[in-house]
């Protein structure tokens, strides 16, 4: 049995295969910033509380300060650079959760946004767009990640409204 | 803050496990979920010499619910565990509790086993593990072997365990039959830690009157404690005890610290409020129970 302090890892990060050689005590938050530049990744508290770091592991949202690089050895990560999709024709298209912030204006300093995009969306994706979703639902789904700008209302508003989308996209 | 270098394993089987942790010493740490190991290296609070990574170890990702209880592996997950239903039935208390873990997010990686061994007095499931009198199951290179919880938590974040040992799975006994349970917590935010909390289990006899009342609390003393709140309503109908006065006797049970987020005197007031509303709670369902 190997004791390592140094591994070589093989992560899906957004859909693409990616390798990098870590120490054992980077954490998937750093390694995602440092080793793969996706700076999407904000790090905040640096110890679960924020949520600010919030990426999805095999599709569920996981704070990536609390998980170490070499953990994500083959498995699939999403970051919020993984949530808006190709066009097709060169450009890009908003995950609808992406478009509702901007339309409900859920942000303003947008260190916390990552955090909650990746939570929210797959939050919505889980869930049974038809039926609608209540404010029990939406506390629940954001109550994990700190914002000290927006006082919440316009996210809370920005969840519905994508929700609202997410619903009439799956009709 | 980053956590200070370890040097880490990851065996694929149990016997692996122990042999490295024997061969790494007294500074090796088990990883599971690590969502409240990790916290403490990144705040440099604990600094182990090696992680024992055991995510890949095979058969410890199950639930197994009996009419004896409940098992759950160490790699059980506080969500998998919040949706399993059979669970649920035979130990209500284990959604009840695990809903209140963390945050989704948290729950998604963080294990119920894990946070048993961490034995931190302010977590759901040591006071889950001590008022249903449960027990862990403890692998250790001389072998297997079943701790109670009494015996387990020495301090806050200590246990009995030393030496080479991983603790592989947890039993929550089912409650009696003509029981019911009950669990809450108050906390500053929904889902951090709580600065008081309840689980409950009353127990009524044929008669639906009051036999056992039995309470633990969370952020309450050094360790988990239950106590016997009998006497403040044995015999009593279960529709029309005073559960007040269970409370009233709780508040003098009990001897809480003070700290940032909370006063002594305060978290007696809310052992005393919290303990009379999950009362209320577990009585109408052992009311149902015993219909």
């Amino acid at each position: 049995m190997s004791v390592d302090t140094e591994r070589t890892v093989v992560v899906t990060v957004n859909g693409v295969p990616r390798e990098a050689t870590v120490p054992v005590r980077r954490l998937l938050s750093d390694a995602l910033r440092h080793d793969l530049g996706l700076t999407g990744t904000h790090v905040g508290c640096e110890h679960g509380v924020c949520g600010a770091c919030t990426v999805l592991v095999d599709g569920a949202p996981v704070r990536s300060c609390l998980m170490l690089a070499v953990q994500a050895d083959g498995h699939a990560v999403t970051t919020v650079e993984g949530l808006a999709r190709d066009d097709g024709r060169g450009g890009w298209v908003l995950h609808p959760v992406q478009e509702a912030f901007r339309e409900c204006h859920a942000l303003q300093c947008g260190f916390c946004t990552p955090g909650f995009l990746t939570t929210i969306a797959a939050g919505l994706h889980a869930r049974d767009s038809s039926a609608e979703i209540t404010d029990e639902e939406v506390d629940e789904l954001v109550g994990g990640n700190l914002c000290r700008c927006t006082g919440y209302a316009n996210i809370k508003k920005a969840v519905k409204h994508a929700a609202a989308a997410m619903a009439e996209d799956a009709r | 803050m980053k956590p200070a270098p370890f040097r880490y394993a990851d065996p694929g089987t149990l016997d692996e496990a122990l042999a490295v942790l024997s061969g790494e010493g007294e500074g090796a740490k088990v990883l599971a979920g690590g969502q409240s190991l990790l916290p403490l290296l990144s705040m440099r609070l604990a600094a182990p010499t090696t992680l024992v990574d055991i995510n890949r170890l095979p058969g410890l990702d199950t639930v197994e619910a009996t009419g004896d209880g409940v098992r759950v592996g160490a790699l059980v997950r506080h969500a998998f565990l919040l949706h399993d239903d059979a669970a649920a039935r035979v130990q209500p208390l284990l959604a009840r509790a695990t809903a209140n873990v963390a945050h989704a997010a948290i729950r998604n990686r963080g294990t119920t086993v894990g946070s048993i061994a961490h034995a931190d007095p302010s977590g759901e499931m040591t006071a889950v593990l001590a008022v249903t009198d449960g027990s862990v199951s403890v692998a250790t290179p001389s072998g297997t072997s079943d701790v109670s919880w009494r015996d387990l938590f020495v301090g806050p974040l200590e246990t009995s365990l030393h030496g080479p040992a991983v603790v592989t799975s947890a039993f929550f006994p089912a409650p009696p039959s003509r029981s019911g349970t009950a669990f809450a917590e108050v906390a500053r935010r929904k889902g951090d830690y709580a600065v008081c909390g309840a689980a409950v289990v009353v127990t009524v006899d044929e008669n639906r009157r009051v036999t056992a009342v039995r309470a633990a609390y969370l952020s309450v003393g050094l360790v988990p404690e239950v106590h016997d709140l009998t006497d403040a309503v044995v015999g009593k109908p279960v529709d029309s005890a005073d559960w007040a006065a269970a409370g009233a006797l709780a508040r003098t049970l009990v001897d809480p610290d003070g700290d940032l987020h909370a006063s002594a005197d305060y978290r007696r007031l809310l052992v005393g409020a919290l303990t009379e509303r999950t009362l209320i709670a577990a009585a109408a369902e052992a009311a149902g129970r015993s219909l």
